[in-house]
């Protein structure tokens, strides 16, 4: 009988047959979300807040971890810090705009006023007025700053952290996300070519397991195979880190398989030889700017997904919004050096990923449409056996390997 | 398809500017895809850029085509093989102006947009509300398009971008 998502008679434990089961209740449960918040995002976790190219000196932008809005300020001396957009005094929120430049901040409520490293610097009418009013002697300012978060950078990218505990940032990527992370953000000073940002109605879940799904991309994105950009035929890892807490996948541009036929490309129904893009700059790598013919992408928990195709360069980064919704905002990048060839090409390859993305608008669709009809049976479980129960790393894009080791690291975490 | 025609020697008037702009949104409302390169010029650009990204001069746009070709591959995209589920569209344009005739006897136009998405089982929303800027210039009897960014207001774009502003 099916149940309502407010059932609390539930219960609450996961499946007997481990990891290749998913209790649907996870993408709905407001507890199981508020939990995933604090053991996550406001746990022992660094949380991706933005690239340093977005941020003037005595500049700042607005970010988020978790579902609290921060601010990332860097001072004249190119200093980042990280602290919540919310005035210590009443909790108003600070910075009204994206991004811009202050000398320092002053809430719009009563104007106290910090600077950017978010210490209280003064509050008008701190002896009151003609001898009344006024705050209390013994009023400290030094106590009274914005709330700080931990601040740790790599090459051009920004992290934050509520935790005192966590490890430092490049123990916490480990050697093959810094691999993957420094090819992309730290080799040349970076360029920001722009935001797209969407609302997608779903737990954020759902979305963090579609980018580890390998087994879906030929199939529900018909653009990569119709195209020859992306085919399960061709060669990919699946490798999950940290056991399951990060992961990469990575495949070698083979434009020959475009004409090649197999058993797998014949059981893809969307492979059409007769379809050609007339521009194809947009799906071709004309300019190999990193020498090595590869394309890819990795998941750094639980902000951030970073994916390359061709020269368009972008993270998405996953703000979380109530257990049934969450955001993206895609984050385009280039290099402060980029010629006006690599400059258009990275525009034009962008029509790939994002909102409109020829290769992305499927998912945010297919999501917004499963969120009320997992709601609707929050018994019912998830089946993830593609290439077997394992959770180690596999040479295929027919695995959900990636997922599994994801739940085996959040079962692990969440204590479930 | 219907383009406003007019004698190349007389200035653009606002009404049938009004009328060209109709006549784009007709084409997309009436679900006429493949008709939609051709209000553009062969050197086109188009692209459909948030508003946070245009007024801080940031260049990435959702949607960006340099030239009728990948207008045309956008159309075939979304027809041969983006999966989405079904929408009527309707598009309320406003507003229309000349800001200037430029040296090549093009012009400089704008508009408001509006457009409202219906799907199964929600009600209509509204997808996206923002401005066209606009190069228009005489092709023939024609006017086209030969640089065309919707700036939307949007905060953010609900779930999916789809089909073209």
């Amino acid at each position: 009988m099916p149940q309502s998502k407010q059932d609390k008679n539930i219960e609450r434990s996961w499946p007997k047959e481990g990891v290749i089961r998913v209790p649907a209740w996870i993408y709905s449960d407001p507890d199981i979300y508020a939990r995933e918040l604090e053991t996550f995002h406001y746990g022992d976790t660094w949380n991706y807040v933005g690239l340093d190219c977005e941020i003037e000196p005595g500049g700042y932008k607005r970010s988020w971890v978790g579902e609290r809005p921060v601010l990332v300020t860097r001072t004249e001396d190119g200093e980042i810090h990280v602290m919540e957009n919310r005035c210590a005094h009443r909790g108003a929120m600070l910075c009204w705009k994206n991004s811009g430049k202050a000398k320092d901040i002053t809430c719009p409520y009563h104007h106290w006023a910090y600077n950017l490293g978010g210490d209280l610097m003064g509050l008008p009418f701190l002896r009151g007025a003609g001898g009344k009013g006024g705050m209390p002697r013994d009023f400290d300012k030094s106590k009274h700053g914005l709330t700080k978060l931990r601040v740790a950078r790599r090459g051009g990218s920004i992290w934050a952290t509520y935790s005192d505990d966590v490890p430092p940032l490049d123990d916490y990527l480990g050697p093959e996300i810094l691999e993957r992370l420094d090819r992309l953000v730290s080799r040349r000073p970076l360029r920001l070519v722009g935001y797209s940002r969407q609302i997608v109605d779903s737990n954020w879940k759902l979305y963090w397991e579609n980018s580890r799904d390998p087994y879906h991309a030929t199939l529900m994105h018909p653009f990569l195979s119709t195209f020859g950009i992306l085919r399960t035929d061709g060669d990919y890892d699946s490798v999950p880190l940290q056991e399951g807490r990060h992961e990469y996948t990575f495949s070698r541009y083979n434009p020959e398989l475009r004409n090649s036929t197999s058993e797998a490309s014949r059981q893809i129904k969307s492979i059409r030889s007769d379809l050609e893009m007339r521009d194809k700059e947009v799906v071709n790598s004309v300019v190999d700017e990193f020498q090595d013919g590869m394309m890819g992408a990795f998941q750094v928990f639980p902000t951030i997904l970073v994916q390359q195709y061709f020269n368009c360069l972008v993270i998405r980064h996953i703000i979380l919004k109530g257990p049934g919704k969450h955001e993206l905002t895609w984050t385009y990048f280039g290099y402060a050096d980029d010629d006006e060839q690599v400059r258009e090409l990275r525009l034009k390859q962008s029509n790939l990923v994002g909102p409109a993305g020829f290769v992305s608008l499927e998912d945010s669709e297919m999501l917004a449409l499963m969120q009320p009809v997992v709601e609707s049976r929050p018994d019912a479980e998830q089946v993830i056996e593609m290439g077997g129960h394992g959770t180690e790393a596999q040479s295929t894009m027919m695995t959900e390997n990636l997922i599994r080791a994801f739940y085996d690291f959040y079962r692990r975490e969440m204590g479930l | 398809m219907t383009v406003a025609q007019e004698d190349a020697t007389i200035e653009l008037c606002r009404s049938k500017l009004r009328e060209f702009y109709e006549d784009f949104a007709h084409c997309l409302d009436t679900d006429r895809l493949e008709d939609f390169p051709d209000f553009f010029t062969e050197q086109a650009r188009y692209r459909i850029i948030p508003r946070e990204n245009y007024d801080a001069g940031l260049e990435h746009a959702p949607i960006y085509c340099a030239g009728r070709a990948m207008i045309h591959d956008r159309v075939v995209a979304i027809r041969e093989a983006a999966l989405y589920q079904p929408r009527s569209l309707r598009h309320f344009i406003s507003g229309p102006r000349v800001l200037e005739t430029l040296d090549d006897g093009s012009y400089r136009t704008m508009a408001n947009f509006l457009i409202v998405e219906s799907l199964l089982e929600v009600e209509p929303q509204i997808l996206m509300v923002g401005q066209y800027f606009d190069e228009i210039e005489r092709s023939g009897p024609m006017l086209r398009i030969r640089d065309r960014t919707c700036v939307y207001d949007n905060y953010r774009i609900r779930t999916t971008l789809v089909i073209p502003v």
